[in-house]
């Protein structure tokens, strides 16, 4: 692999629902030996990983996945051209399945990708959490995915409140009567559509695992994470690493069989009796990616080397007790930067 | 007067300190496999560290009470809680 690499990277929304992206850029940013040149993909203007132009070399707006691959396509060969990508980190779970599905087309111009195939990516969905614990001997909360409204009563036969309401990528909320459940149906599918995931609410401690499996079945990588502190949408503001062997095997074990490529994060809760319970995969590494880089396994530089055909040994270990403290901060903005990515969708 | 015959008879709670638990001087103590963390005061470190050494507990007492000059069933009472808390935490285990 060449000293300098052009890495495009997405999920710059660096909000109070932070995505991937500027995590993973500071991962690359440490990567010893690497000379890295960053470019920005953007879904909206106000994305704050724009305007970070210490870690962000160059910026580009692209066209929502859900406008058509040949948009983004007809976008990223643009970009391609000016800048000679050579790896593209999608980081929205939104925009992962229209990737997945252009990866070759990438290929072929030169831009290595890294991530699930689609019969990984599909069976994970939370839609699917109930088949997926099943398949692999893993417990999970029960889940049901109703189509429509009409079918909720029925479906709420089978639990106990509180229910958490969840849509098929992002949202989910804890109800307690029949009256929320429908209140947050409406909610969610305005903004996501359907189906909608009714699941058993689980008390306990939430824990959360990063991990990147190398697609033969392999863990590369894997450091678990107790939220320290949560926000009101249920992210974690501050965590910490721990020494939970179990949650390392639950990973190793998912891993392996079935052989996830690129990276993931697993999301649990441990109830009173140490019972874990998945509740989320998600295929993507999470917004919190660089506490496990800080701790010692840097899997997104691993999962560039993965991609092309390097040999890359399984981190053995991770700092223990290494926390990450989020903070917000007003980045000031000039009007000509705002201009410039909201006319030009360059920056 | 408070009849403190039962803790005589309870107290006798010898507890291992879980082996991964970390204790600093200052009071902090963290549980990697859940990731909480606690502060307790320097009397609590100090009979974190005696039980490190797997003192019984009676022993525990007697360093205690020669320390600090106190009657041996106050320290045997706060024992016997700071011992519950330690278990109800899961930062010890029955011995």
């Amino acid at each position: 692999m060449k000293q300098q690499l052009t890495v495009a990277v997405s999920g710059l929304n660096n909000t109070d629902n932070p995505g991937p992206g500027i995590p993973v850029i500071r991962a690359l940013r440490d990567w010893k030996g690497k000379d890295i040149r960053i470019i920005g993909i953007s879904y909206d203007n106000l994305e704050p990983g724009l305007f970070m132009r210490d870690l962000v070399d160059k910026s580009y707006s692209v066209p929502f996945p859900s406008g058509g691959t040949e948009n983004l396509m007809l976008r990223l060969q643009y970009i391609h051209e000016i800048e000679k990508i050579d790896f593209i980190f999608p980081n929205f779970d939104a925009e992962l399945f229209t990737f997945m599905k252009i990866a070759p087309e990438l290929e072929k111009m030169g831009i290595r990708t890294f991530l699930p195939t689609s019969d990984q990516f599909e069976e994970r969905h939370k839609y699917r959490l109930s088949e997926f614990g099943e398949k692999y001997g893993l417990s999970v909360p029960l889940s049901i995915t109703v189509g429509a409204i009409s079918e909720v009563p029925a479906a709420l036969n089978n639990f106990e409140y509180p229910v958490v309401v969840k849509g098929k990528f992002y949202d989910a909320y804890i109800a307690y009567n029949l009256e929320q459940v429908y209140s947050y149906f409406h909610k969610i599918q305005a903004k996501w559509g359907l189906p909608i995931i009714l699941q058993q609410f689980v008390y306990g401690n939430e824990y959360n695992v990063v991990a990147l499996g190398d697609g033969k079945g392999n863990t590369i990588g894997a450091v678990p994470m107790r939220k320290q502190y949560i926000t009101d949408k249920g992210k974690a503001w501050a965590g910490i690493t721990i020494d939970e062997p179990r949650l390392i095997e639950m990973t190793h074990k998912l891993i392996s069989a079935n052989k996830w490529r690129g990276g993931m994060e697993l999301e649990l809760i441990k109830d009173k009796n140490g019972t874990l319970y998945i509740v989320e995969i998600n295929p993507r590494f999470p917004a919190w990616v660089y506490l496990a880089v800080a701790s010692g396994q840097n899997m997104p530089a691993a999962a560039i080397q993965l991609a092309f055909g390097e040999k890359v040994a399984a981190f053995e270990n991770y700092d223990i007790g290494k926390l990450f403290v989020r903070y917000s901060w007003d980045n000031i903005v000039t009007l000509s930067e705002f201009q410039q990515i909201s006319t030009l969708g360059e920056l | 007067m408070v009849n403190l015959a039962h803790l005589q008879k309870s107290t006798i709670m010898q507890l291992r300190i879980k082996g991964n638990i970390a204790v600093s001087d200052s009071g902090f103590v963290f549980d990697p496999s859940t990731g909480d963390s606690y502060s307790i005061n320097p009397i609590g470190v100090e009979i974190i560290q005696l039980m490190k050494q797997t003192l019984t507990e009676k022993a525990i007492v007697d360093a205690i009470v020669e320390r600090y000059q106190t009657e041996p069933q106050t320290v045997e009472k706060d024992l016997y809680d700071f011992c519950n808390l330690l278990v109800k935490h899961q930062l010890a285990d029955r011995i």
